[in-house]
Formats: C-alpha cells, sequence, structure tokens
C-alpha cells in the first residue's frame, strides 16, 4: 500500500475516537435534562457542572481529531 | 486559497536573533508575541475603564461588566477551594482572561489565536503544575507525598495504585494543555474549512450550494465564541480543583 493512502486510512480510523465523547456528551445532556426536570429549582447550580462536563468530554475527543491532524499533516 | 492551517503559520514581525555569545536564539517579534500584548491591553483596558473614578456613584455597566466577571471568578475560587483560596483569586483571575480575551480576540477575522499554539498553553499548564506542586510541598512537607497513596485500598494493590496516581498526577499538566490547545486549533481549522466549502460549492454550483456552508459557518462561529468561553472556564477550574488537591490532602 502506498504510503499516502495509509496516512488517509490512519486519519479517518483515527476519528473512530470521537465515538466515545459522543456517547459522552449524550450522557452529560441527558442526566443534565433529567435533573432539571426533576427539580428545576436547581437549575442555576446543575447547569455550570452540566456545561464543565461538556467541555471535559469534548476535550476527549478533540484527542481523536488532534491525532488524525497529525497524521495528516505532521 | 490558504489551506486550513495557514492560519497558525507564526511569522516574525521584528526579526531578532540573539548574538553567537549567548546561544544565537531567535527570538524575534511574531505575531503570535503581537495578539498576547494586545490581549494583555484589552484587558488592562477592560479593568482599568471599569474601575476608574466617576462622578456619580452608581456604577456603569462597563463597571457592572467588571464586578460581574470578578465575582464570576471569586465565586468559583470561593467554591472550589474555600476561604484560603482568596489568595489564589489574583492568578486564577489573571489566567482567565488572559485565555479568555486570547481566544474572544483570535475570533475576529485575519487575526491570530495564540491559545491554538500548545507551547503557549503547555508554558501555562506548566506554571499552575509546578505552581500546585510546590505549594503542596510547602504546605505540607513530605506529607504531600502521601496523597500518592489511595486510602481504602487492598493491599495488594496499592504498589499499581500508587503508580497509577503518579502517571494520572504527571499527565495533568499535558491534559491541561492539550484540552485548551486542541479545542481552539480543532474549531478554527473547521471553520476554515466550512468557509473553504463556501467559495468551492458555490463556484460549482451558481452559488445556490453556497448557502448551507454559510449557514454552517455563521453557527460554528456562535459555537466557537461559547468554546473561547468555556476553555478559559475550564482552565480556571480545574486550576481551582488542582489547588484544592494540594491545600487538602484527602
Amino acid at each position: 500500500m502506498e504510503a499516502e493512502a495509509a496516512k488517509l486510512i490512519g486519519a479517518g480510523l483515527a476519528t473512530i475516537g470521537v465515538l466515545g465523547s459522543g456517547i459522552g456528551i449524550g450522557n452529560v445532556f441527558s442526566s443534565l435534562i433529567s435533573s432539571i426536570a426533576r427539580n428545576p429549582a436547581a437549575r442555576g447550580e446543575v447547569f455550570g457542572l452540566g456545561m464543565l462536563g461538556f467541555a471535559l468530554v469534548e476535550a476527549v475527543a478533540l484527542f481523536a481529531l488532534l491525532i488524525a491532524f497529525l497524521i495528516l499533516f505532521a | 486559497m490558504a489551506g486550513p492551517l495557514a492560519q497558525f503559520e507564526i511569522k516574525p514581525l521584528l526579526e531578532i536573533r540573539l548574538p553567537e555569545v549567548l546561544g544565537g536564539y531567535d527570538i524575534s517579534f511574531t505575531n503570535s508575541a503581537l495578539w498576547m500584548l494586545l490581549s494583555i491591553s484589552a484587558v488592562s483596558f477592560f479593568l482599568l475603564v471599569g474601575i476608574r473614578k466617576r462622578e456619580s456613584n452608581a456604577p456603569g455597566r462597563w463597571q457592572g461588566s467588571v464586578e460581574s466577571c470578578y465575582e464570576f471568578i471569586a465565586n468559583l475560587v470561593n467554591d472550589n477551594i474555600g476561604e484560603e483560596g482568596r489568595r489564589f483569586l489574583p492568578i486564577i483571575f489573571t489566567l482567565f482572561l488572559f485565555i479568555l480575551f486570547g481566544n474572544l480576540l483570535g475570533m475576529i477575522p485575519y487575526s491570530f489565536t495564540f491559545t491554538s499554539h500548545i507551547i503557549v498553553t503547555f508554558a501555562m499548564a506548566l506554571v499552575v503544575f509546578i505552581g500546585v506542586t510546590l505549594l503542596g510541598i510547602f504546605t505540607h512537607g513530605l506529607h504531600f507525598f502521601s496523597s500518592f497513596v489511595p486510602q481504602g485500598a487492598p493491599s495488594v494493590l496499592v504498589p499499581f495504585m500508587i503508580v497509577i496516581e503518579i502517571i494520572s498526577y504527571l499527565s495533568r499538566p499535558v491534559s491541561l494543555s492539550i484540552r485548551l490547545f486542541a479545542n481552539m486549533m480543532a474549531g478554527h481549522t473547521m471553520m476554515k474549512v466550512f468557509a473553504g466549502f463556501v467559495i468551492s460549492l458555490g463556484a460549482a454550483t451558481f452559488g445556490i450550494g453556497a448557502i448551507a456552508p454559510l449557514a454552517m459557518t455563521v453557527v460554528l462561529t456562535g459555537f466557537e465564541i461559547l468554546v473561547a468561553f468555556l476553555q478559559a472556564y475550564v482552565f480556571a477550574v480545574l486550576t481551582c480543583l488542582y489547588i484544592n488537591d494540594a491545600l487538602h490532602l484527602h
């Protein structure tokens, strides 16, 4: 296989890691919604935590994306 | 057309080279340094105008935004570290505003996002990491290293747990810096890719195909402004958590 083709396939495979972060973000927001639905008074407190969880999970996806970029351009 | 990664290129604006005696390093004034200076100037302007003496006693909108910004971080520090965290408020406030303004200034078209370079974020994360470690050692002495020993674990597992704890401790600056850098880099690359679609699809379909990517670019711009704020917030929160860990061992 040519090195260039292997690079493209590798970069594509690296983005599979985003899968886990997709599940994670879904989990974060589903818990956020259900907790706000159960106790709407807690919205202010819970929302900040939810955003923090979202940012932390999203960063994991970017690690995978970073590997893809490194394979493609470095 | 410039590629999606061309926006991250560091260009020297003022070539400065140290003499051979001092190692001959290239210390040119680059666009990265320029935007860091602009960010600091913007923060100073924002704060100094907000706290200037006013004729009336009623605070205006500008002062209100400066105060709410301060209170936001003060509450964050108070919630995460507690009362003794007040002495760390200056460093956390500085880090937060520097990163926030760097991210937001980077959203201006044709500007430069210095937080999208790993060396910048890694330097900041390393300052936090070394500072927190020294803080822990000075506060607790050698007792600080007991934080690597998990409590309540079966004694067979303790050696492995210690290794894992040390690795996770040492990976803190790496994850802290990569989170910020990767978010900014990936976000700006994605915006550039979609902006490129506007031109290439628009040229192929007489302008009709450009509508969808253009709408997507608008959405992404809004999302990137949210991310710019969120990542500065996350950096500040994690710094607070690390300081809290060093102050209160388990």
